[in-house]
């Protein structure tokens, strides 16, 4: 017992030893939580990866001086008990800012916990950086001061897509086909909302919900599509869900559009390959060949580093805006950094964008694309890049300014005083 | 009627692969008494096999070398692991096997890498095998039919004709009298475990082409071939065939019916209020619950006749 007490000693001394000449620089931990295991696991380790390569360039360029960015995986399996288990862990190890995307149930789980901690805590508060879960209602009846949403929630998105969709006069009838938790549903409401306001002579013919991860075949689901006369499929399915949905859809012969929201990332187009040229859409802040200087450099780079395509735009506006909310606020305090971030204007090469104070919501624009060949394989001179090196990539059809799909929010917000 | 013929047709080639699958898990299961929770990741094995010498040599060399090369696999794992494990009962087992699952996941990660691997049909076998009412079949689905169906008459042509089939089969029931006869029960268990893993890799090189071929993979198939393999019958070849082919086509087909027990209601003058917790409850329709089903089914099935479908032993 002593010689252990003594050891611990011994290390804790040598640690100290060890910081000491370092003191100018602090590490700033952000614990990044999404499923890094099971079959959600490629989705988790592609948003891992545009985290760790965000922390490089920020350090390297010492965009925040005298701080170190430095990024904690945790795997929480998408579940929202293994994330309550894990956000434990991140309060024990001091670390303060959180960042989570997959699942809006996990979304809802981690930012309950995330105010209660704060309200109970206070000098410890945790900031949580919401990139990528889309549920409405985290800005809305659910949202609270610590809580920044970086991606345009799935009202935002039906709204510029049905805007679009109503367009189109060929549009006859739409099946809605969504994984079964708090986001599909949400899609599955905004869609028929928006297309009943928009276009009334739109007939909806099937509103499937199935759950999340769990469907081994989509056949029956393409069947029943087909069986439905449907010409238009609108999904929120993102991962395994929708490369498997469209995979199905290709081999039956469906002969229909889709119209998702994450088509281009996560083994999707390898999926769904020629099959969908100019047959699946998705709605996106941004794809690799909305043209851009800085994006076109860390695509190339990322893919050089990890093989992988760069596709969370919001990955790097929401670090650039931390980064710049620490500067202004001269403090790496998440209380005073939150307060920065409230509210703040940034440009980024497509915009202006703004964290709107109301509930916290990133407004900004988005972009409506296509999957098409890339130029290299005879495509349009546009696609410059293909995604998953399939030699297919996204051309954009059109550019939805952030008026557009701003929502009103419900949101009542307790700001702590300055 | 179209929706009927094709429905009918998608469950049973749906069917067919559970059938590939779980029929190397239920001869482990027979034979040795082991239930081989590292079953699904030979699976996985399997396909990512599949695609390496797809890359290398073509698809049809894979659809040979990938099963080979993991029943090996399955045999060393039995030989220098198995084998030891065996002496401290059954939990052991479970738990070797359990770990096992995890290694190959994780060494697939270092391998092969997280994201999807591209891994698909060759050309000849891309395309539509036949038109009903305007709705094509493709030929994968019916080549994966009929590969189930080519190792459906060779598991069961083996083990009724061929001697190692009878020793196999009379050491499903007397263990003990076989080994006393001079049979070398251990090489024959590492014969089955390797020949059930080489099964497993089958199927995932035929079902990696025609779902997806990623790390995910083993995690979303596991369960449901312990579901198959309950439901059958531990250890039954025959009553996995039945529950695979019942699970197929249930599950198929239950997504087509937007029944709900408010719709059920309806008729009698019962309306629950929207938005209530019953309502909710009361709404779910078939479709929905459509994945949940056949665990609804292996816990009934556990409940009401615990041997399953068609087995013999009452464990």
């Amino acid at each position: 017992m002593l010689a252990r007490r003594l050891r611990s000693l011994a290390v804790a001394a040598l640690a100290l030893a060890a910081a000491l000449p370092a003191a100018a620089q602090e590490v700033l931990r952000i614990a990044y939580v999404d499923p890094l295991s099971g079959p959600f696991a490629n989705t988790g380790e592609g948003g891992l990866k545009h985290y760790q390569f965000m922390a490089d360039e920020l350090n390297r360029r010492n965009a925040v001086p005298g701080v170190k960015f430095e990024i904690v995986g945790f795997d929480n399996k998408v579940s929202p008990q293994e994330t309550l288990n894990v956000f434990k862990q991140i309060v024990d190890r001091g670390i303060r800012y959180v960042a989570q995307g997959n699942s809006s149930a996990v979304a809802l789980a981690l930012s309950d916990a995330v105010q209660k901690h704060n309200e109970r805590n206070p000098g410890k508060e945790i900031l949580y950086i919401n990139y990528a879960a889309v549920d409405p209602d985290l800005t809305n009846s659910k949202c609270h001061f610590f809580h920044f949403r970086f991606d345009a929630n799935s009202d935002m998105k039906m709204e510029a897509l049905t805007t679009e969709l109503a367009k189109n006069p060929k549009i006859k009838k739409v099946y809605l086909i969504n994984q079964n938790y708090s986001f599909g549903q949400a899609v599955s409401r905004a869609a028929k909302a928006d297309l009943k306001r928009k276009r009334s002579d739109v007939e909806i013919v099937g509103d499937d919900l199935h759950p999340l991860g769990q469907v081994k075949d989509f056949a029956p689901y393409v069947a029943k599509i087909k069986a439905a006369g449907a010409d238009t499929v609108i999904t929120g399915n993102w991962g395994v869900d929708l490369s498997l949905l469209v995979k199905a859809a290709r081999e039956a012969g469906l002969n229909v559009t889709f119209y998702t929201y994450y088509a281009g990332f996560a083994g999707v187009a390898t999926a769904v390959g020629e099959a969908g040229v100019d047959r699946m859409k998705q709605i996106t802040e941004w794809h690799t060949n909305v043209p851009s200087k800085e994006l076109e450099r860390i695509n190339v780079e990322f893919k050089k580093k990890y093989n992988l395509d760069w596709w969370f735009l919001r990955v790097h506006t929401a670090t650039n805006m931390l980064a710049e909310a620490m500067k202004r606020a001269k403090s790496s305090d998440p209380v005073k950094v939150a307060q920065q971030l409230s509210g703040m204007k940034h440009q980024t090469e497509f915009g202006d964008v703004e964290m709107r104070a109301a509930d916290h919501q990133l407004i900004q624009p988005l972009y409506i694309s296509t999957f098409a060949r890339s130029a290299a394989k005879g495509g349009p001179k546009e696609v410059r890049f293909d995604v998953e090196n399939t030699g297919y990539g996204f051309r954009t059809d059109v550019r939805i300014e952030p008026y557009v799909s701003a929502q009103p929010t419900s949101c009542q917000m307790k700001r702590p005083g300055k | 009627m179209e929706f009927l013929v094709i429905q009918t047709l998608n469950g049973l080639s749906y069917g067919l692969l559970l059938f590939l699958l779980s029929a190397g898990l239920t001869l482990i299961f027979s034979m040795m008494g082991v239930l081989n929770f590292a079953h699904a990741s030979f699976y996985m094995v399997g396909a990512y096999f599949g695609y390496q010498v797809t890359k290398w040599l073509g698809f049809w060399p894979g659809l040979v070398i990938a099963p080979l090369a993991v029943g090996i696999i399955g045999m060393l794992v039995e030989r220098y692991g198995l084998r030891h494990v065996h002496r401290h009962g059954h939990v052991a087992e479970l738990l070797f096997t359990f770990g096992l699952a995890y290694l190959i996941e994780e060494a697939v990660h270092l391998v092969w890498g997280r994201p999807a691997v591209e891994y698909n049909p060759p050309p000849s076998l891309d395309g539509p095998l036949f038109t009903v009412f305007g709705s094509s079949f493709p030929i994968y689905r019916g080549f994966m039919a009929a590969v189930a169906i080519a190792m459906l008459v060779a598991i069961y042509l083996g083990l009724t004709r061929t001697r190692v089939g009878l020793v196999i089969q009379a050491a499903l029931t007397h263990p003990r009298t076989v080994e006393a006869l001079g049979h070398n029960v251990p090489r024959v268990f590492m014969l089955t475990f390797g020949g059930g893993s080489a099964l497993a890799a089958l199927a995932g090189a035929v079902g990696g082409p025609a779902f997806v071929t990623d790390p995910g993979m083993a995690a979303a198939i596991g369960p449901i071939v312990f579901v198959v393999v309950v439901v059958g019958g531990m250890g039954s070849l025959a009553g996995a065939f039945l529950a695979s082919l019942l699970i197929g086509l249930l599950q198929t087909f239950s997504v087509s019916l937007d029944w709900s027990l408010a719709g059920l209601l309806r008729p009698l003058g019962i309306a629950p209020a929207g938005g209530t917790f019953l309502a909710e409850v009361l709404n779910l329709t078939l479709a929905q619950a459509a994945p949940m089903l056949p665990y609804l089914i292996m816990v009934l099935m556990l409940v009401v006749r615990p041997r399953g479908l068609m087995g013999t032993r009452e464990t």
